[in-house]
């Protein structure tokens, strides 16, 4: 529970910072709520919360949601790669908090925690964008699925100093 | 238009679109995007009890992935009532089609087999791991790895971080587990 173990979660110093700026919080937290609506509708018309086409890509069994994570870092890396370049600034005028070197570097906590994340994606076939949405579907086995995960994380959280990184 | 919207849309539309919410995120809010912080923040509002992680003003660094999560309730009600994705066929390839219909999956209508997927049966063996246990273990190693596939990888690819591909082949190496060993003796 010392600096090392701390030193995990990066501070949140400049987000702070911004999130002050204009056109101030309300106007910006209701620009996330309406890009979380286009989300959940791309979850669901886009079939990438669909159990069935998460079984199909762990089988290798067709080239869908290969081609939407491909399609979707093709399209993240250009223009990510384009805003570096140009150096574009935020909206609001700050620079951009790109991730430091720091989180660049692949550590123990990569490796296992992705490979328990995806023990339970394999078996829920969603991950947690897809559980809201299917919760909002119409689904409400998914409010105990949201329920799990929410316990998950807090269990990561009281075990975290107990766990390697 | 929103007879062309609700037919299902092919991954060549889907991809690109999630793609884009990448350069918005770092654009208006000058961050990386991410959904499974919001998890962290909920537990940091509702129960930090004495855990170091939660200790923080979850409302200003966590309001906006709070936001947007309830966002992507809502856009999943309008796609489901609006746009026909409650009865969506998913078209998968007919050998996955044959895998789980050999496991037992008799449902093939909507975004999850109905068959399993129930609050009725939330508390049978089947139901209870994929929904209860798998959730669970999304939460805990979203966390642990410091991000779940928006993340890292979409987010975390398209910086082109190690770390990411790391996870990502995590993801990968659990799935596959869970998809190959986990499923066919459950189901």
């Amino acid at each position: 529970m010392s600096g090392q173990v701390s030193g995990q979660v990066p501070a949140h110093g400049a987000e702070d910072d911004q999130d002050g700026a204009p056109p101030g919080r309300e106007a910006g937290l209701l620009v996330y709520l309406l890009l979380g609506i286009a989300l959940g509708i791309v979850f669901i018309k886009g079939e990438v919360a669909s159990w069935f086409r998460i079984q199909e890509m762990f089988r290798f069994q067709s080239v869908f949601m290969y081609g939407v994570i491909g399609t979707a870092v093709t399209v993240g890396v250009a223009t990510t790669l384009l805003m570096k370049r140009r150096s574009t600034r935020a909206m609001r005028g700050g620079p951009i908090d790109w991730p430091d070197a720091g989180a660049a570097r692949p550590t123990t906590r990569h490796m296992l925690g992705g490979t328990v994340f995806g023990l339970g994606w394999g078996l829920a076939g969603a991950c947690p964008g897809p559980i809201y949405a299917l919760l909002g579907s119409g689904l409400p086995v998914f409010g105990v699925g949201l329920l799990a995960a929410v316990a998950g994380a807090w269990m990561y959280g009281w075990a975290r100093p107990h766990l390697p990184h | 238009m929103i007879a062309w919207l609700s037919q299902p849309w092919p991954w060549y539309v889907t991809g690109p679109l999630i793609g884009l919410v990448v350069p918005f995120v770092y654009w208006f809010g000058g961050r990386k995007w991410g959904v499974s912080s919001s998890l962290q923040h909920m537990c940091a509002a509702v129960a930090p009890g004495r855990v170091e992680l939660f200790q923080y003003d979850w409302w200003k660094r966590g309001s906006w992935h709070l936001a947007m999560a309830l966002g992507v309730v809502v856009g999943g009600w309008i796609a489901a009532t609006f746009l026909g994705g409650a009865d969506q066929v998913v078209e998968i390839s007919a050998a996955t089609r044959e895998d789980l219909a050999a496991l037992g999956i008799r449902d093939f209508v909507g975004m999850v087999p109905g068959d399993v997927f129930s609050l009725e049966r939330i508390l049978t063996p089947a139901t209870f791991t994929l929904v209860v246990v798998g959730g669970f273990l999304v939460g805990f190693g979203a966390r642990w790895a410091d991000g779940c596939t928006s993340g890292h990888a979409i987010s975390g690819l398209s910086n082109l971080h190690r770390s990411s591909l790391v996870a990502v082949i995590g993801f990968f190496v659990g799935g596959l587990f869970s998809a190959h060993v986990i499923l066919p003796w459950l189901l």
